[in-house]
């Protein structure tokens, strides 16, 4: 996606031959800048982050002490053994899960105050395809991105499936589909109605090598457009300049977190 | 307002999809309700009497059966966790997914509820009653019962769970629901059975859907 900033553009069009009267040129203006927040709302200077987060499962403290920063364009990589809490964080960060303590800000925001309007700028790949195995692999990806966006249009999902090789499987129901091409199916939600914030676990089971490398390519796309992607992986994927978070080293021993209860 | 009809469109098209439950619940309330003349004997005046009963409590056990599917599918593929990060109140989306639960299960029973009715011989006055608690206490049960569906998510034997959490918030639906139809047959005004039904209904229209929601939330942490 290319985002055009109008005000830059501004000098040259002045001196282009005039197809509209001058007196147009502030009206002009003020719609596209208007557009152009609209399209890039949120996009474009923010940033996410979390300070001393702790997550506590059961009676479990998975990991205490977390921070991280996103800004945009950046990606963050998930890395730790079983257990070390990627997914507890993506849930975290997608606001599926409260931290017992620590705090998520969006720009300086607590995301907290304003559950929608975060749910408005995240997708979130989890474990599950939620695919509803009577409806078609169309069907289904139209609901998501309509329930996203309800003003999501139907050429943004054809676009989304085409990109994710579902072309040919459009009408397909979703109980026949491998599990393999159920993940191509929830990843095409991310392209079928835009959101900032990406928030992937382990997003490339199951996929075969070629749909990994259109998963990294869209990745890239979306960090060039100023979007941001947190990934959780064991596999290897691509993620060229992507900050590495070691979740092992936020892990509690069982000493010291009985020093925090006790 | 989009999201809502979004998700009851998806609900319909699931379940004409899959058939199978609402055709199970209205054959569930058929098959029961023709079991009571074999039961009890083909004597018309015995049968009269029971029909308003026999009615109501077979179409409450009827709209029972098809709520541990309400949110436990979705709860199951992964779908509930990306309801609950739509951006809009979870609880309009539990409205939506009520109202798609009442117009294939409530609508149905009231239907059929008439053409059984004439199978027990209930007297011809009682009709008009029976349609308007039909119409007025379906939708308490959806809503009722998604309160107890969100709240057994996740249980093991969830089912019978859920029908000792529901069954005993239903009596207030029989009881009026029976009176009104019972009043009706006598000669006697209904008013006052319908106006104390559309009161439950008017509170558990926002209440169910809150507490169904709350539920939800503490379903998927």
């Amino acid at each position: 996606m290319v985002i055009y900033y109008p005000y830059r553009a501004q000098g040259r069009s002045r001196d282009a031959p005039a197809v509209f009267p001058k007196s147009c040129f502030p009206l002009a203006r003020a719609v596209v800048l208007l557009w152009c927040r609209a399209m890039t709302n949120g996009m474009s200077s923010h940033t996410f982050t979390g300070e001393k987060l702790v997550c506590i499962r059961g009676e479990r403290v998975v990991f205490s002490g977390l921070g991280f920063h996103l800004a945009a364009g950046e990606a963050l990589l998930l890395l730790g053994p079983n257990g070390s809490g990627k997914s507890s964080l993506l849930r975290l960060m997608a606001g599926l899960l409260k931290p017992a303590s620590g705090r998520l800000a969006w720009g300086g925001d607590p995301v907290a105050d304003d559950r929608e309007a975060h749910a408005a700028r995240v997708h979130y790949v989890g474990h599950h395809d939620a695919i509803k195995p009577v409806l078609s692999v169309f069907e289904n990806l139209r609901f998501w991105a309509r329930l996203h966006d309800p003003a999501s249009g139907a050429g943004l999902a054809r676009a989304a499936r085409d990109r994710m090789g579902l072309a040919r499987l459009a009408d397909v129901p979703g109980k026949l589909l491998s599990a393999g091409q159920k993940r191509r199916l929830n990843l095409a939600r991310l392209l079928a109605a835009p959101a900032t914030l990406w928030l992937l676990d382990e997003p490339s089971v199951a996929l075969d090598r070629q749909s990994v490398k259109v998963l990294e390519a869209v990745i890239a796309e979306h960090r060039a457009a100023g979007g941001m992607v947190a990934l959780s992986t064991h596999a290897d994927v691509d993620l060229p300049g992507a900050r590495e978070l070691h979740l092992d080293h936020f892990a509690v021993a069982p000493e010291a977190a009985m020093g925090v209860w006790g | 307002m989009n999201r809502l009809f979004e998700i009851i469109r998806r609900d319909l098209r699931l379940a004409l999809r899959q058939g199978s439950d609402s055709v199970m619940v209205v054959t569930f309330f058929v098959l029961t309700v023709i079991l009571f003349p074999f039961g009890i004997g083909p004597e018309a005046n015995i049968l009269e009497r029971v029909s308003p009963g026999v009615l109501w409590v077979t179409a409450l056990l009827a709209s029972m059966l098809s709520l541990d599917r309400l949110f436990q599918a979705d709860y199951e593929d992964g779908s509930l966790e990306l309801l609950a990060l739509t951006p809009t109140a979870l609880e309009v989306l539990v409205i939506g997914k009520v109202a798609a639960h009442w117009l294939t299960t409530g609508l149905p029973l009231m239907v059929a509820a008439p053409v059984l009715a004439v199978l027990l011989h209930m007297n011809a006055d009682g009709f008009l009653a029976l349609l308007a608690t039909m119409l007025i206490g379906t939708p308490i049960l959806s809503l009722i019962g998604a309160m107890g569906a969100a709240l057994v998510l996740g249980a093991r034997r969830g089912g019978v769970l859920l029908s000792l959490l529901v069954l005993p918030l239903y009596i207030p639906v029989l009881i009026f629901g029976v009176g009104a139809i019972d009043a009706a047959i006598q000669g006697l005004e209904t008013g006052a059975q319908l106006l104390l039904m559309g009161g439950i209904l008017l509170a558990a229209l926002p209440l169910a859907p809150l507490a169904a929601a709350a539920a939800v939330r503490q379903a998927r942490e």
